[in-house]
């Protein structure tokens, strides 16, 4: 019975990992695409606990969801002002 | 058995979703996302080969090892990558090709 | 309409093609994995047996650290290099004007930041029992680096630079002075003395700890930091230079 419960819950959750892949590889909106995979690292860490790997999950949560996100969302800041013109000076153009 | 099975192949529906974004998308960060998704589908492969249920033995743990130390170098790479794209981009007088073909909406809705 | 999925959208004959390549090729992976054979050949009882002289009791930070210890090392070495290709493609990126801090989110930090650091400082030591270890504690470390840059504090931008530097090759550094402390002690590069693998394990640990932290942080803040090349107060001679653009 409960052999039964853990393949459903694998199959909801591998769905929805498919899923949250699918739109965010397919999204139009680079901002939603980001948003969306910090979730999908986010069900990776459970994927990970489920594969009895907890030194992944931790890892995971920490880098493929916690930093990995941030990272994106600064380089998506900067693009966007470099796109707006405010180009920002650097040391080595100036001279 | 069947959860071995179930989490393989998610892991490989997730590579081969990003391997073809890769290659028709051309935004960087699209790419760079593509890319991380693609390693996660390895890393799900790798970590479900060696899964064994509970009960029936401890687990290996040198893929998991393995897997670790690919997470932290996925992290370092994709932040390498992300500066390269931020400086090709405030280097390159245009904007970034293949921008309007692919249909990306205008730099206001992005943020 | 935003849900446009790779198929919903138009592909021209070209893209088709590579879509039935990718599939085609999924196809076939898929049925490599699907005739794998069950029962693999596995390590487990190798690293098993092999426990007790490694000096820790977690088998995952046995294998990271002790057997394999050499790919750790040259991981550690890897975030080097990404933190010194970043710092010699562009500075740190901050913004020219530097606002208020909101007294919520400063309240926020002053709270999480210490219990962030206490949290990654107990992973790291539980490292050698539990799950957790020198990446998960250096993750979370990073985090609270990331959540002091996201605020903007503006000690961080006139942060001293030698110091900094030290602690990013802290982890390298005494990595690389253990395993060549065992190669003259035991005659194996990272092949610790009996008895002594728990304590240099975690020595190491926490060094890498540390900078993988500060790696991380670093990497987040995008580029070398920008006193460096203007020399004294960098808030002064950012705004001239702003103004020269």
């Amino acid at each position: 019975m409960s052999y039964f419960i853990f393949t459903i819950f694998d199959i909801v959750l591998v769905l929805s990992m498919v899923w949250i892949a699918w739109h965010l590889l397919g999204t139009e909106d680079i901002f939603k695409a980001v948003v969306l995979f910090i979730s999908f690292g986010l069900l990776m860490a459970l994927a990970w606990v489920r594969m009895r790997a907890p030194d992944v999950a931790l890892a995971e949560a920490a880098l493929g969801a916690g930093l990995t996100g941030p990272l994106f969302l600064s380089a998506l800041r900067r693009m966007n002002r470099t796109r707006k013109g405010e180009r920002r000076l650097d040391s080595d153009e100036t001279r | 058995m069947i959860t071995t099975l179930i989490y393989s192949l998610t892991g490989l529906i997730l590579f081969g979703m990003g391997f073809f974004t890769l290659i028709i998308h051309s935004h960087p960060l699209r790419k760079i996302l593509a890319v991380n998704v693609m390693s996660t589908g390895v890393f799900l492969i790798l970590v479900a080969t060696a899964y064994i249920p509970l009960g029936e033995g401890e687990i290996d743990p040198v893929p998991h090892a393995m897997v670790l130390t690919g997470i932290v170098v996925s992290v370092s790479v994709t932040a390498l990558a992300l500066i390269l794209a931020c400086r090709i981009q405030e280097t390159s007088n245009s904007s970034l090709p293949g921008k309007r073909q692919q249909g990306e909406v205008p730099e206001e809705s992005i943020r | 309409m935003s849900r446009t999925g790779k198929d919903h959208k138009q592909l021209d004959g070209f893209q088709r093609m590579l879509l039935l390549l990718v599939i085609c090729m999924v196809m076939l992976l898929g049925y490599i994995i699907w005739s794998t054979p069950g029962n693999k050949p596995v390590l487990t009882d190798a690293v098993a047996q092999m426990q007790e002289q490694s000096g820790v009791e977690s088998p995952v930070t046995a294998v990271l650290l002790n057997f394999r210890g050499y790919d750790t090392l040259l991981e550690v070495m890897v975030l080097l290099l990404a933190v010194i290709g970043t710092w010699s493609l562009t500075e740190a990126f901050f913004p020219e004007q530097v606002s208020e801090i909101s007294p919520v989110q400063m309240g926020v930090v002053r709270l999480l930041a210490p219990v962030m650091c206490l949290v990654a400082a107990y992973l790291v030591w539980q490292g050698s029992h539990l799950a957790g270890g020198a990446f998960q504690g250096g993750a979370i470390f990073g985090a609270a680096g990331v959540l002091m840059l996201v605020t903007e504090l503006p000690g961080l931008r006139t942060i001293p630079v030698p110091p900094l530097r030290l602690g990013l090759v802290l982890g390298p550094l005494l990595f690389t002075g253990i395993a060549l402390f065992c190669l003259f002690i035991t005659g194996d590069l990272l092949g610790y003395p009996e008895g002594a693998g728990g304590w240099l394990i975690l020595l190491i640990e926490t060094g890498c700890a540390v900078s993988i932290g500060l790696t991380l942080a670093s990497l987040f803040a995008g580029g070398r930091p920008d006193n460096e090349f203007q020399g004294k107060n960098s808030p002064v001679s950012r705004t001239v230079s702003g103004d020269r653009s």
